[in-house]
């Protein structure tokens, strides 16, 4: 009982410190090979991205399928930006102009998100002054063509300035900011840059393709976000078109090597403490609340359609930071590794760790990949063999615990915080309808 | 028999109890080719205690779920405190104040018994997402404001105790009052009751019949229910609308209603009128 009354805080802090100072000595020691670093890191950067999969599917209840999309559009957005600053880097980036693509559709898709509302808000008022002289139909035709060309002009104009804007602005400031700094420290700063614009960027494009899509529900949203990652692929494979360094099929090379324990790790862990402290808020509950019930939710006075998209826009963010990490771990993209397939490695995760568990989604992204990499030890001839082996371990633990690993259970500083019960000196506990209203009556 | 409807023009409401909270004319529901509901039309007065009755497949759910917007309309107008709320969507008609209840149970399962009454308290939070996150003072002082608000209301209800509980843990009768608590955190002026009784033992429903005269006088109500266990409507409403086949065969007050001819002729068919006659 004397560990209990360490606040639980502190344990999850020396908990992490522990595993990640840990972690690095061990890797400093050449204790454990480079290749297992990489593993580990690599089920570290899975663990994000399923802990945004499991936001969408455990915690908001969409079951959609496009989840590598996002995982490739941060992988690709960050690689493109680090690719021009970091490997162009002497002293004159100014050649790396698709990385700085990457950040101007960031900031154009940040203004149709911000005008969707406005321009929505609009058109209601228009269509309201509208129908004092024509029929609903009429008026409702009428404003929203009207609204299509207004928003078309806010977006090409605003949008297209604030890119401009932006372009001029990052091209005046980061290189000497950046050229004052030592070249180590302006590298990790650009990585950082990247990272977050990669995050970002995944988190608005799941913002727009949640708009349309989210009305939809299980297999239909299932069907229509595979839809999406198909099409991404596509863009991916394409890709060298529109911007070249992307390489499209021939897959992207000489990415920098940026991505490290330390990186991964904090990147984990703020990633876990955001969506933990999130989850465990007001509007973590109404996301909940729209899982389990959105017509009861709405009745609590709670749209739900705002907080699905709020979660999975959210859930796509954290696929894009985890790409970027990807990216940068491997320092080779391929549209391969983005194809709807491999949206279901972390649904395989989510499922196998517990459905709705943050401690089982970790759980779950460590014993995939450590599992898939694990079977490598197998004799050359059987290597093909690690296909079956994980798919019937799999099979197993979905026969004999189909709620996952975990559950619904959490771990330490995870858990649901406890709530102090009231004290009820007025009510008895069990007290019928009856005796409460008395006490109440005691109350007033 | 309409006598018990007072006329009163609801853009000038009178500022006393009499005024009139909601107001439904020419109500209609289309499903494809089925109409469910044909031009009702219903006024109710503040803290009235109203039944809407009728045998199975009336329309009666319907008119409900018209009413806070989980349906569209196909024609008609719904009025609401002088504010017309036909197509606002059903959160917005939330936070006008109308709470509901719904015939098949729709707590939040998965949420235990303080979360389900703390979802409610979600459009008037005091904190954003952003102060979640960050744990900010603001998040903690806006929790403990929530919490306690929940805690307050479940001990009204006796289930303070339960507020760990799973909601999908608790037994019948709890859900349901469970339910109830919900509909009453989101502050309503108006609580619509669908079959509130459904599924109770008879001491369960004489205890309901309590806690529904309780939440009016103790929450400053209107209620407007919907019944189907005739003693229930009988002990509690002040007066009722009776609907068939999605139109009004009658209205007035429970005595009225029960030796009204048409009325036994939807509940029991015409042979029992030529029985009773």
């Amino acid at each position: 009982m004397k560990i209990r009354s360490l606040p639980t805080w502190l344990t999850a802090g020396l908990f992490f410190l522990v595993v990640g100072v840990g972690f690095q000595i061990v890797s400093g020691q050449g204790w454990l090979s480079g290749y297992w670093q990489q593993v580990i890191m690599l089920g570290t950067l899975m663990a994000i991205s399923a802990l945004g999969l499991n936001l969408k599917y455990g915690y908001a209840g969409l079951f959609a399928l496009g989840h590598a999309a996002f995982y490739g559009i941060g992988a690709y957005s960050s690689a493109l930006i680090t690719k021009d600053w970091v490997v162009g880097w002497s002293g004159n980036p100014a050649g790396g102009l698709a990385g700085i693509l990457a950040i101007e559709v960031g900031f154009i898709l940040a203004v149709v998100a911000i005008s969707y509302f406005k321009i929505g808000h609009l058109r209601n008022l228009m269509q309201d002054k509208l129908s004092r002289w024509l029929t609903p139909f009429e008026a409702s035709v009428l404003a929203t063509v009207a609204m299509l060309l207004a928003g078309g002009l806010t977006i090409v104009v605003v949008g297209g300035g604030s890119g401009w804007l932006v372009r001029q602005g990052v091209l005046a400031l980061v290189p000497p900011v950046l050229g004052a700094l030592p070249i180590a420290i302006s590298q990790q700063a650009i990585f950082l840059l990247a990272l977050l614009s990669g995050a970002v960027l995944a988190g608005l494009v799941g913002f727009l393709v949640g708009l349309p899509l989210l009305s939809l529900t299980y297999d239909y949203l299932c069907i229509a976000t595979l839809g999406f990652g198909i099409i991404t692929y596509v863009f991916f494979n394409n890709a060298d078109k529109l911007i070249p360094t992307m390489k499209g099929a021939r897959g992207m090379v000489n990415i920098p090597n940026l991505t490290t324990w330390p990186w991964v790790f904090v990147c984990a862990v703020v990633a876990l403490v955001v969506m933990r402290n999130f989850i465990y808020s007001s509007t973590g509950r109404a996301i909940l609340s729209v899982r389990d019930d959105p017509i009861a939710a709405e009745t609590m006075g709670i749209d739900a359609f705002k907080f699905k998209t709020l979660a999975y826009a959210l859930g796509c963010a954290y696929a894009g930071l985890a790409g970027g990490l990807y990216a940068h771990l491997y320092s080779f993209l391929h549209p391969s590794n983005f194809t709807w397939l491999k949206s279901v490695d972390p649904f395989v995760m989510v499922v196998f760790g517990g459905v709705g568990s943050m401690t089982g989604t970790i759980l779950g992204a460590y014993t995939f990949e450590l599992l898939l990499e694990g079977l490598r030890v197998l004799p050359a001839e059987f290597i093909d063999w690690r296909y079956v082996i994980y798919p019937l371990i799999l099979l197993t633990v979905m026969l004999f615990r189909p709620q996952g690993i975990m559950g619904t259970k959490e771990w330490g500083f995870l858990k649901l915080p406890r709530i102090t019960k009231r004290k009820h000196e007025e009510v008895p506990a069990g007290a019928t309808q009856a005796e409460a209203r008395a006490s109440e009556g005691q109350e007033d | 028999m309409k006598q018990t409807m007072a006329q009163s023009d609801i853009h000038n409401p009178d500022p006393g109890s009499n005024s009139t909270v909601l107001k439904i004319g020419g109500l209609t529901k289309f499903f494809g080719g089925l109409r469910a509901v044909h031009d009702f039309d219903v006024e109710i007065k503040q803290g009235e205690l109203v039944g809407l009755i009728g045998p199975n497949g009336a329309g009666k759910t319907t008119i409900f779920n018209m009413i806070t917007s989980i349906y569209p309309v196909s024609a008609g107008s719904i009025v609401f405190k002088g504010q017309d709320i036909t197509y606002l969507p059903a959160h917005e008609v939330t936070h006008l104040g109308i709470g509901r209840t719904f015939q098949k149970i729709r707590i939040f399962p998965n949420l235990t018994v303080l979360d389900n009454v703390r979802v409610a308290y979600h459009p008037h939070a005091r904190y954003n997402m952003f102060d979640g996150i960050l744990r900010s003072r603001r998040f903690s002082r806006g929790e403990q404001e929530m919490t306690e608000k929940a805690q307050e209301f479940l001990a009204v209800f006796g289930m303070e105790d339960l507020q760990d509980t799973l909601a999908s843990n608790l037994p019948y009768g709890a859900q349901r009052r469970l339910e109830i608590a919900r509909a009453l955190a989101t502050e309503p002026d108006l609580l619509l009751l669908d079959e509130p009784a459904a599924g109770m033992n008879p001491r369960e429903v004489v205890e309901l019949m309590e806690l529904i005269h309780f939440i009016r006088d103790h929450f400053n109500l209107t209620v407007f229910l919907i019944e189907h266990q005739m003693r229930v409507v009988m002990g509690i409403c002040e007066w009722i609308t009776v609907i068939d086949f999605g139109e009004i065969i009658a209205r007035g007050t429970p005595k009225e209603i029960q030796n009204n001819p048409q009325v036994i002729e939807a509940y029991l068919g015409s042979q029992a009128i030529r029985m009773v006659a």
